[in-house]
C-alpha cells in the first residue's frame, strides 16, 4: 500500500513536470518572446491521478485583454500534448508583480526592444509623486531617456524617449 | 480524434473553462460565493468602476493629445477589469454573471455614488473627478485589502497597484494644469468647484457600512476621510489651490447606495447598454 502510494506520486510528479513544461511553452500574445513562465503568470500545474490537469495563472493587469488568450493557448497546449481535461483557473491572490519575471525573461524583452522593469515593485515609495530610477535604452544603453507617456501601448507598457540615439522605446513598468 | 481532427478547445469542455471560477480569491479555491450584504457591498464598488470606466472610454479620440487618449484609455481598462471581479463576485450570491449585472440593470438597481456618473465636462473637469477618484480609491483598496472576505481583499489587493498610478496620473495633470497658463488655472478651480459637491457621499457610512465592518468585511467609508483629505491638500498645496470647505463646499444630496441617481446615469446606461439589448447573447 505504502510503496504504492510512493510510486503514484512519483509519477503524478513526473508528469507534473512535463505539463509544467508544456504549459510554459505559451506566450504573451502582445510581447510573443515572453513565455507565461518568464512573466510570472504561471503559477501552478497538477494533474491529478486520473489525468486531469488543473493550471492556475494570475491575471497580469486586472482588464488585461491578452489574459483570455493565455488561458485559451494553454488549453490549446496541454490539449495537443495529450491531456484531456484541462482546467484553467485565473487567481487573483497574491497579486502579480513584474518581481516575478524571470531574469531571462528580462534579458529577451531587452533584445526585443523593451526595457525590462527597474528596480523593484516592494521597493516603490509611497507617495504620489515620486522621483524614479533612470531607465536605460534598450538599444543603446544609455541612461539619457524621458519619459513621454507613463500609459502606453498596453496596460504594462510606458513610452520613452532616448536623448542618444533618438528612438522611441516601451518600457515595462514597475507594479 | 487524430490530430488533424482536433478542433481548437479538443476534447476540453468549453463550458466549463467559461464557467470556471474566474476568481479563486485567497486560498479560497472553489468559487466563493457572497454573503447578501457582501454582494451588495461589491456592486457598490463595482457600479463606482464600471461607471467611471465607461466615462473614461469617452475620451478616447477627444483628449488634448495623443498619449492622453491612451492614458484615460488604459486607466478605464484597469476599471473595467476590477468593475470584472467585483460584479463577478457581487453576482455569485443571486447567480448572476457580470454580463447581466451590466447589461441588464435599470438606473433604479445601480449602487454608483454620484461622482462617478457626473459628466466629463471639460478635461480639467475630468482630472478633478479622476484626482478625487484615485485617491479615495487608492485609500479604500489599500485597507479593504486587510478585508475578512478573501474574495475582497484578493480584488483590492490588486486593484490598488493599479489605482496607484491613476493618483499618479491625475496629480500630475492637476499640477500641469493649475500651474500652466492662466486659462488652464481658471479650468482647473473651477473643476474642484464643480466636482466637490460629490465628495461628502464617498464617505458616508449607512447600515450596510457598519454592519459589515464590524465583521471586518467592509471599510467604513468615513474613516477614509482624513488620509484621502491629507492626500488632496498635499497636492492642492503644490498647485497653489484651495479644498473647499465649510460653506464654500456645496454638498450634493447624493443617493446613489439606495438607486437614486442624477439625470446624467440614464444617458450612459443607455449608449452602454444598447448593443447587449438589442442582441441578447451575441458574441464575436
Amino acid at each position: 500500500m505504502t510503496a504504492t502510494g510512493g510510486l503514484d506520486t512519483a509519477l503524478r510528479a513526473h508528469s507534473t513536470d512535463h505539463a509544467w513544461q508544456v504549459a510554459a511553452t505559451v506566450t504573451d500574445p502582445e510581447i510573443p518572446v515572453l513565455t507565461i513562465e518568464d512573466l510570472g503568470v504561471l503559477r501552478t500545474v497538477e494533474v491529478a491521478d486520473d489525468g486531469a490537469v488543473h493550471v492556475e495563472l494570475t491575471p497580469t493587469y486586472s482588464g488585461c485583454p491578452a489574459m483570455d488568450a493565455m488561458r485559451d493557448d494553454v488549453v490549446l497546449a496541454l490539449t495537443h500534448a495529450g491531456y484531456d481535461e484541462v482546467r484553467v483557473d485565473l487567481v487573483l491572490a497574491p497579486a502579480w508583480t513584474t518581481d516575478w519575471m524571470t531574469d531571462a525573461g528580462k534579458q529577451k524583452l531587452r533584445r526585443y526592444g523593451i526595457q525590462a522593469p527597474t528596480g523593484l515593485a516592494a521597493a516603490r515609495g509611497a507617495g504620489p509623486v515620486r522621483v524614479q530610477l533612470a531607465v536605460k535604452c534598450p538599444r543603446c544603453d544609455s541612461l539619457d531617456t524621458r519619459e513621454i507617456a507613463r500609459f502606453g501601448s498596453t496596460s504594462c507598457k510606458a513610452l520613452y524617449e532616448c536623448r542618444a540615439c533618438l528612438e522611441p522605446f516601451d518600457y515595462f513598468k514597475v507594479i | 480524434m487524430s490530430g488533424a481532427d482536433l478542433d481548437p478547445h479538443g476534447e476540453v469542455s468549453v463550458d466549463r473553462l467559461a464557467l470556471a471560477e474566474e476568481l479563486a480569491g485567497a486560498g479560497a479555491g472553489e468559487g466563493a460565493v457572497a454573503s447578501e450584504d457582501a454582494a451588495e457591498y461589491a456592486l457598490r464598488l463595482g457600479d463606482d468602476a464600471l461607471v467611471l470606466a465607461q466615462q473614461l472610454g469617452m475620451w478616447i479620440t477627444r483628449a488634448p493629445e495623443l498619449e492622453e487618449d491612451i492614458a484615460l484609455g488604459n486607466i478605464g481598462l484597469d476599471l473595467i477589469g476590477h468593475a470584472r471581479s467585483l460584479l463577478h463576485y457581487a453576482g455569485s450570491a443571486t447567480g448572476r454573471s457580470e454580463d447581466e449585472l451590466a447589461y441588464w440593470r435599470d438606473e433604479p438597481e445601480w449602487r454608483n455614488a454620484w461622482l462617478f456618473e457626473q459628466p466629463n465636462g471639460d478635461f480639467a473637469c475630468t482630472i478633478a473627478r479622476q484626482l478625487v477618484a484615485s485617491l479615495y480609491l487608492f485609500e479604500l483598496y489599500s485597507a479593504l485589502a486587510d478585508s475578512t472576505d478573501p474574495t475582497l481583499a484578493a480584488i483590492a489587493a490588486k486593484s490598488v497597484k493599479e489605482v496607484d498610478y491613476h493618483r499618479d496620473h491625475s496629480t500630475q495633470w492637476v499640477l500641469r494644469l493649475a500651474g500652466g497658463t492662466e486659462e488652464s488655472r481658471r479650468r482647473m478651480i473651477r473643476g474642484v468647484e464643480v466636482t466637490w459637491p460629490y465628495v461628502d457621499e464617498l464617505f458616508a457610512d449607512d447600515e450596510l457600512t457598519e454592519r459589515l465592518a464590524a465583521d471586518g468585511v467592509a471599510v467604513l467609508p468615513s474613516t477614509l476621510r482624513p488620509a484621502f483629505e491629507s492626500a488632496v491638500d498635499e497636492v492642492f498645496a503644490e498647485a497653489a489651490l484651495e479644498r473647499p470647505t465649510g460653506r464654500t463646499a456645496y454638498t450634493a444630496s447624493g443617493g446613489g447606495r439606495r438607486g437614486s441617481h442624477t439625470e446624467h446615469l440614464g444617458p450612459l446606461l443607455a449608449e452602454m447598454q444598447v448593443l447587449a439589448r438589442q442582441h441578447p447573447g451575441a458574441s464575436w
